[in-house]
């Protein structure tokens, strides 16, 4: 194709107009409107969609939030305070945003999980996987960062406590946490570049995610049964089929963040954050926010501090290399039946890391954290491969359609019955 | 003498601190506050009562700086009232034109009188314990009503072969069970204007329901507004999905 107008097919003259120049109407209707989607989606599929949503939520309530917030540490605080107290509405923003971060984690953990369990990661749809993984280590970042901002005890002493973990690196470590706090203590300008990067993050978690929904939209979506759409009677076109399922979700989703919000907003939370920062009182347990915990856990079952340093930064590094760990060609955990068994320990596995990491440092607490974490590891480490190679998966269907509809589909061949996929793609 | 003191002093920061306390303290029994329900209320009498016991016997101690006297309107009492409350603490205001500080009554704008000018003054009035800002108490502490009322009502005698540090009082409520602050409630330590028998769990009752108003003014409002949003979401919810089955429909088999 050569240099002039695109051949745009809207019929309005002045967004044809526009479309001819800048063919974004033509995009959206290519990749949300007809875009080819397996037909069989559960309502797992909802939660990336749900992402989306949140991360938009959270730009937006905190674009009002920084608005209002002051960085300083004798103001931060109160500045808190002011906007739960006498901004129109602070209380809903703030409250939407400090809960906004728990549901975020939410859903991209089972977000994450989905794709575990069905396989998603598996080519070719690695490097899409890779993009996640560097979003959920955005996300990480960025929750942690602003929950230094209130500057209460948590805040002061969880900022100490991780920005501390730098340091059991040889050599550079003590420089690179000095830097990290443009000081010699978590201080002023600790919370001022904490802020400044806390505003930042969410709009390179943005970039990434559009790169992670464009390569999405190359190889085109994962589905429960792991096996690529044959043809058009697999798939259907993302609206309106999708676009409603979503909404199905999305409202859902509303609503148990809204009871959260409305009814229990400080439920996630810990007392201590509305104790202001003190840095001569040391909270007698330090504990992270609850979607910490997991890899909290993994840090403290070691006791050499540069090992739970390096099993913790291990425990995110190991996804990035989980599509080459996992040598099953089967997609989907339905049909390994013993990998699935598995996974649904491992699961459970997650869970009581989750639970273990809220406990003090002492026995029996640092015996389970260092069973939970071996087995953590050993799933991705030793399982995967393993099982790649000795287990003997079911029998996949044939395709998306048969395993959907049953012996119908492999009838006659032709089109779809009801043409179910073809017809809204007529009224477009 | 000198060596006395600030031992004194460091036992009473060790103490007074309840994150560094090393014991733990039993989880408070629940007191049935009417505002600790999913959807409910605070008691205005009972918290206008409490403004009235911190105002008494609190704010000897204990600031609250987050408020402003113009937020007891929020209580239910007049404007006339509140002004009238604020006329009685003088305020430093200034500098004015000739660059001199100066003080006036107090107007319904200003903040919590704080007892003390910084926290240094007030540890050094109150032995070296410094009493916490109660603006956001109940929300600053686990079960944070239920905490207040069962500490405010549980001094008791030491248990035979406890030693109670020079200085501490002992509460099995407050972890670690030595507490700086004494006792302040006793029977009739306030003078009801309605006619309450301020007895020492209506007095810790009243100011416990104040403060968890103090803590969360808009619980009342956020628990409305929480109501009317969840039913919107379940109608939406309902149409949404008469919609996803219909569009739906003709893709079964």
């Amino acid at each position: 194709m050569g240099m002039g107008l695109h051949d745009s097919q809207v019929s309005n003259p002045v967004l044809r107009w526009i479309d001819q120049r800048l063919p974004v109407i033509t995009m959206i209707q290519k990749e949300y409107g007809v875009f080819p989607t397996p037909r069989n989606f559960n309502y797992f599929w909802n939660f990336g969609a749900l992402a989306m949503i949140n991360l938009m939520i959270m730009i937006a309530t905190g674009i009002f939030l920084a608005m209002n917030y002051t960085p300083h540490t004798a103001y931060a605080f109160d500045s808190v305070e002011r906007i739960m107290r006498d901004v129109h509405f602070g209380w809903l923003i703030r409250y939407v945003h400090m809960n906004g971060a728990s549901m975020f984690f939410i859903v991209v953990y089972i977000h994450i999980w989905r794709g575990l369990y069905y396989g998603s990661y598996k080519a070719p749809r690695e490097l899409l996987w890779i993009l996640g993984v560097v979003i959920f280590l955005l996300m990480m970042a960025t929750a942690f960062m602003g929950y230094v901002l209130p500057w209460g005890q948590m805040s002061f002493w969880g900022a100490t406590v991780i920005t501390n973990l730098f340091s059991a690196i040889p050599v550079v470590g003590p420089t690179i946490v000095t830097y990290l706090w443009g000081g010699f203590s978590v201080d002023n300008p600790t919370l001022n570049r904490f802020f400044s990067l806390h505003y930042l993050l969410p709009f390179v978690i943005v970039g990434v995610v559009f790169l992670h929904v464009a390569a999405l939209h190359i190889t085109g979506s994962n589905n429960p049964l792991g096996i690529e759409p044959t043809g058009p009677q697999d798939t259907l076109p993302f609206h309106p089929y999708y676009t409603i399922k979503d909404s199905v979700g999305i409202v859902v989703y509303l609503a148990v963040f809204a009871a959260l919000v409305f009814f229990a907003p400080n439920y996630l939370g810990h007392a201590d954050n509305y104790i202001p920062a003190n840095p001569l009182v040391t909270p007698a347990h330090i504990v992270p926010e609850w979607y910490f915990l997991p890899f909290y856990a993994i840090l403290r079952a070691v006791p050499d501090k540069l090992g739970g340093v390096l099993l913790m930064g291990g425990a995110i590094a190991v996804l990035f290399v989980l599509p080459w760990l996992d040598t099953s060609k089967v997609r989907s955990l339905r049909f390994r039946p013993i990998t699935r068994v598995i996974f649904m320990l491992w699961t459970i596995n997650f869970f009581v890391l989750t639970w273990v990491g809220a406990k003090p440092a002492e026995q029996p607490y640092v015996l389970i954290s260092q069973i939970c974490t071996m087995f953590y590891f050993a799933y991705f480490l030793v399982i995967l491969p393993a099982m790649g190679r000795f287990e003997v998966a079911m029998k996949l269907p044939e395709s998306i359609s048969r395993a959907v509809l049953g012996a119908k589909a492999g009838l006659g061949g032709g089109p779809m019955p009801g043409a179910a996929a073809a017809k809204p793609m007529e009224k477009a | 003498m000198r060596l006395l003191k600030a031992f004194a002093l460091s036992a009473a920061i060790f103490a007074s601190a309840p994150a560094l306390a090393a014991g733990s303290a039993p989880p408070p029994p629940n007191a049935h506050f009417s505002f600790n329900s999913i959807f409910g209320t605070v008691d205005r009498a009972s918290a206008q009562r409490g403004f009235q016991v911190y105002k008494e016997v609190c704010a000897v101690c204990h600031a609250m700086r987050q408020l402003s006297y113009r937020n007891l309107l929020d209580l239910g009492l007049t404007e006339a009232q509140v002004r009238e409350i604020a006329a009685t603490f003088t305020v430093t205001d200034g500098p004015n034109d000739e660059g001199q500080m100066f003080e006036r009554p107090g107007r319904v704008s200003d903040r919590f009188r704080r007892p003390f000018p910084n926290e240094q003054a007030a540890r050094a009035a109150n032995n070296g314990a410094y009493p916490p800002d109660l603006s956001v108490i109940t929300k600053a502490r686990k079960d944070g009503a239920n905490y207040l009322h069962a500490l405010l009502t549980g001094y008791v005698d030491p248990p035979a072969g406890v030693t109670v540090m020079d200085g501490m009082h002992y509460n099995p409520w407050f972890p670690g069970n030595q507490i700086a602050m004494a006792n302040v409630l006793n029977d009739g330590q306030v003078e009801y204007a309605d006619g309450t028998k301020a007895t020492v769990d209506q007095m810790s009752r009243d100011v416990t329901t104040f403060l968890a108003w103090a803590a969360e003014p808009e619980m009342e409002t956020r628990r409305a507004m929480g109501v009317k949003v969840l039913i919107f979401l379940t109608i939406l919810g309902g149409l949404v999905y008469a919609v996803k089955r219909k569009v739906w429909a003709d893709v079964k088999a």
